[in-house]
């Protein structure tokens, strides 16, 4: 037994060493909730690809910063027609993937050929709608020719569903990912940790940390833990915004908060009776008390929105003010549409904290001016199956985490099931708009008008919550997409 | 003994057969396309379709669950939705981290259970006893995953002498990896070690009042000779019947232990895959775990007839 001690703590000095060397070489250790299913972000919708990779191993032709700002990437520069049908990308020169072959024109045209193939299993597949051909003019020119004009063009070419593969390594990318990026992929233990190391013949700026390493801990109190003990560096969506103030009481850690892409609501199935009648949905949008649902179900993170739209956005417009709380007048807007002894409906909760917290919360505020919402807890996988695509609910609370989503009001068929030719003609013009003054005026026009017909119940913007050890810099506070982007991370001296 | 093995063998094989028919298909029948889950909620519907047919999806469930059972009688489990790697590479790397954690967890918990059962059955009823059955009684009532942030608060972020979590491979060392198994093998073995030396007690206090036991003492045996050379031998029939059960409960039930300490074990596996809708690898280790626990019992009950002719007899 004694010499069993004496091993052990050996070899927790051994580990601690390797810790403490791992460090000043310029390593670091983040954790995430969630593991990512695979590494190609270009054929699943789960975040947590992105959260790994982007940036980080696999680069577009254009990129998002951590302000939101879409920025050249492997495209250095580019010309748009005065049509705006014709794009013409130049792209960096002496771009390399990590398996040394070289990037060109013809790695871009498979890549967005084989995301917008008739096979593709490309989970965003929409954002290349519109693409009629992708050509190389030489290896350092692409050509994009779209059949109408689509001011959304360069946003979508910097989603992680865009990155530019090559079709040498393309067998193997979910489990060996090749890319263009500062960092290359070194290991996978699945179920516990991927391991990226510095790509030493990277293009642009290259990483200032040696390597990284991500590990997926999901749940709330490990997580705690893992962070207390100091066995992480950082974790970016930290799981458990009630033990924030600890942290920021801590000298050891600084707490980082930001925003994100997503806007939490309260959805409403617009066909079904009685929410087909726009009185009784401003009457939910008035039961609702905003910043009780931030504090009890958010610890108070989250900005309110009165709309399906980023706070952050330049082009967002403050219309809380619409849908402000006042019980009364929901009252009286129940009475109008001649429901005055209320009515019963259904709330379908899918599992996170936000949803089923704020759920209960939700059918208090509700019940208060005679709304009986009966609480249905079910998975993921279930409600993307009965409510997103069966439209067999009543309310339901998601967060919508993609960047500029508005559009989806356009789809009368997506399963809020909001059918407005109006609003339908204003995306026409807003994705055939390429000035940018015009676009911001189109899109706070879009805002205004679900907004007004109070398609949905717009709640808060997710906040995006990071803890991290004093010292390093550089990670993203905000959220744009799901990137953990390291290129730029450093420890200070 | 060959006709008895023979007989319970075939009932392992029936029991196997039904077992792998309910989890396929109560696994099937709960909602939730695998498909439309890994491609979200932009995906277009054509998209949805070619993701189906490249998992293969779009065939009959009972062709499925044909296919499932052929590829596993020959060791092969099918491939992964999400991981898109072979189930059996994915099972093979995570046991790897279980067994070595329910095999500490379970010498953790026979060492503290033997001596304190035979300690409290030889002085019952005395303080010794009291004092072994409160804490045994404790041990049973708290739940071991508030036990495990105990461990984790204590050990992990107070005195810093283990980690909070997460599992270094065995790459690295045994010594680093059984470092890293302690606390959560430990938080495993406590409730285990309280209802192993209860049994112990208790069976040992029977064999205490047997005829035997007292022939042994009129031989001139003292009351300790006669408790070691004849009394724990006896009573540790029942005792390895629950060790056979709880290594079985061990494996499956660390699920919660693997969550506490981020451990990629199989039950955190089982985890991830059901919420993430992989059908595939959620059937196969369930049926790996049913498998482990049909042939435990299987070993259990053959080690019943060495140890008991009586049972050969009778059967």
């Amino acid at each position: 037994m004694k010499h069993f001690a004496r091993l052990a703590a050996v070899s927790a000095l051994a580990l601690s060493a390797g810790i403490g060397a791992a460090r000043a070489e310029g390593g670091i250790t983040v954790a995430m909730q969630l593991e990512p299913p695979h590494l190609d972000p270009t054929s699943a919708a789960a975040q947590a690809i992105d959260s790994v990779v982007y940036s980080n191993i696999f680069e577009g032709l254009t990129r998002f910063m951590g302000d939101g700002s879409v920025v050249p990437g492997l495209a250095e520069s580019w010309e748009i027609s005065d049509d705006g049908l014709t794009y013409t990308f130049s792209l960096h020169e002496g771009v390399t993937f990590h398996d040394g072959t070289a990037m060109d024109a013809e790695d871009v045209v498979f890549s967005l050929d084989r995301a917008r193939a008739e096979d593709s299993v490309n989970a965003q597949k929409a954002l290349f709608d519109g693409i009629e051909s992708v050509e190389a003019v030489d290896p350092a020119t692409v050509r994009i020719t779209l059949a109408e004009p689509n001011g959304n063009l360069l946003f979508n070419l910097a989603w992680g569903d865009a990155v530019i593969v090559a079709p040498e390594s393309i067998e193997t990318i979910k489990t060996n990912p090749v890319g263009t990026g500062a960092f290359r992929f070194a290991n996978w233990v699945q179920g516990d940790r991927i391991d990226i190391e510095k790509n030493p013949d990277y293009w642009g700026t290259p990483a200032v940390l040696d390597k990284a390493t991500f590990k997926f801990i999901s749940d709330p109190t490990a997580a705690f833990a893992a962070m207390m003990a100091e066995d992480i560096d950082a974790f970016a969506g930290f799981p458990a915004p009630e033990n924030l103030p600890q942290f920021e009481a801590d000298p050891r850690f600084q707490v980082l908060v930001g925003s994100t892409e997503g806007e939490t609501i309260l959805s409403i199935n617009n066909k079904q009776p009685p929410f087909d009648d726009i009185k009784v949905r401003e009457a939910i949008a008035h039961a609702i008390d905003r910043q009780a649902i931030i504090d009890g179900a958010m610890f108070g993170y989250g900005t309110p929105i009165g709309t399906h739209f980023a706070p952050h956005n330049p082009a967002y417009v403050d219309l809380t003010g619409t849908s402000a709380y006042d019980p009364e007048k929901s009252k009286a807007l129940l009475a109008e549409a001649g429901l005055a002894d209320g009515f019963e409906t259904t709330l379908h909760l899918p599992p996170p904290s936000y949803a089923r917290r704020g759920g209960e919360i939700i059918a208090a505020q509700l019940a208060e001016v005679g709304i009986k919402a009966e609480i249905i807890n079910v998975e993921w996988a279930q409600w993307l199956e009965s409510v997103f695509r069966g439209k067999n609910f009543g309310l339901t609370i998601v967060s919508h985490t993609e960047p500029m989503d508005i559009g989806i009001y356009a789809r009368p068929d997506y399963y809020f099931q909001y059918d407005n030719p109006d609003f339908q003609a204003l995306m026409d013009t807003l994705n055939r708009t390429t000035d940018p003054d015009k676009r911001t005026g189109l899109l706070q026009q879009a805002q205004t008008v679900i907004a007004e017909d109070f398609v949905n119940g717009y709640l808060f913007q997710l906040a995006n919550l990071g803890v991290a050890k004093v010292g390093l810099e550089g990670l993203w506070a905000n959220a744009p997409t799901a990137a953990i982007d390291l290129t730029a991370v450093s420890w200070a001296q | 003994m060959l006709r008895y093995s023979l007989k319970r063998l075939l009932s392992l094989v029936i029991s196997l057969a039904v077992a792998s028919l309910v989890i396929f298909f109560v696994i099937e029948v709960a909602p939730g396309d695998p498909a439309s889950f890994m491609l979200g909620i932009n995906a277009q519907p054509d998209t949805v379709a070619a993701l189906r047919s490249e998992l293969g999806l779009d065939v009959p469930k009972w062709q499925r669950y044909l296919d499932w059972l052929g590829g596993m009688l020959t060791g092969d489990f099918g491939t992964s939705y999400t991981y898109r790697t072979p189930v059996s590479d994915m099972v093979a790397e995570r046991v790897k981290v279980s067994l070595p954690l329910a095999l500490y967890a379970l010498t953790l918990s026979t060492a503290l259970a033997f001596p304190a059962g035979i300690y409290a059955a030889a002085r019952r009823g005395r303080p010794g006893d009291m004092a072994v059955m409160g804490a045994t009684q404790l041990g049973v009532a708290i739940p071991n995953f508030w036990f495990a942030m105990m461990l984790v608060l204590v050990f992990a972020i107070n005195l810093r002498w283990f980690g909070a979590g997460g599992f270094p491979g065995w790459d690295n060392g045994v010594w680093a990896g059984l470092h890293a198994l302690t606390l959560p093998a430990i938080s495993l073995a406590l409730p285990q070690a309280a209802i192993l030396a209860r049994v112990m007690r208790s069976s040992l206090i029977d064999i205490l009042g047997e005829d035997f036991m007292r022939t042994a003492r009129a031989k001139g045996l003292s009351r300790r000779q006669a408790l070691w050379r004849h009394g724990v031998r006896n009573a540790l029939i029942p005792v390895l019947t629950i060790i056979g059960l709880q290594f079985s409960f061990l494996l499956a039930g660390a699920i919660i232990i693997e969550q506490v300490f981020y451990l990629p074990g199989l039950g955190r596996l089982v985890f991830q895959s059901i919420s993430s809708r992989d059908l595939i690898v959620v059937e196969s280790v369930v049926m790996l775990l049913v498998f482990a626990v049909i042939v435990v019992n299987f070993l259990v009950d053959l080690a019943y007839a060495v140890v008991d002719p009586r049972l050969r007899a009778r059967t």
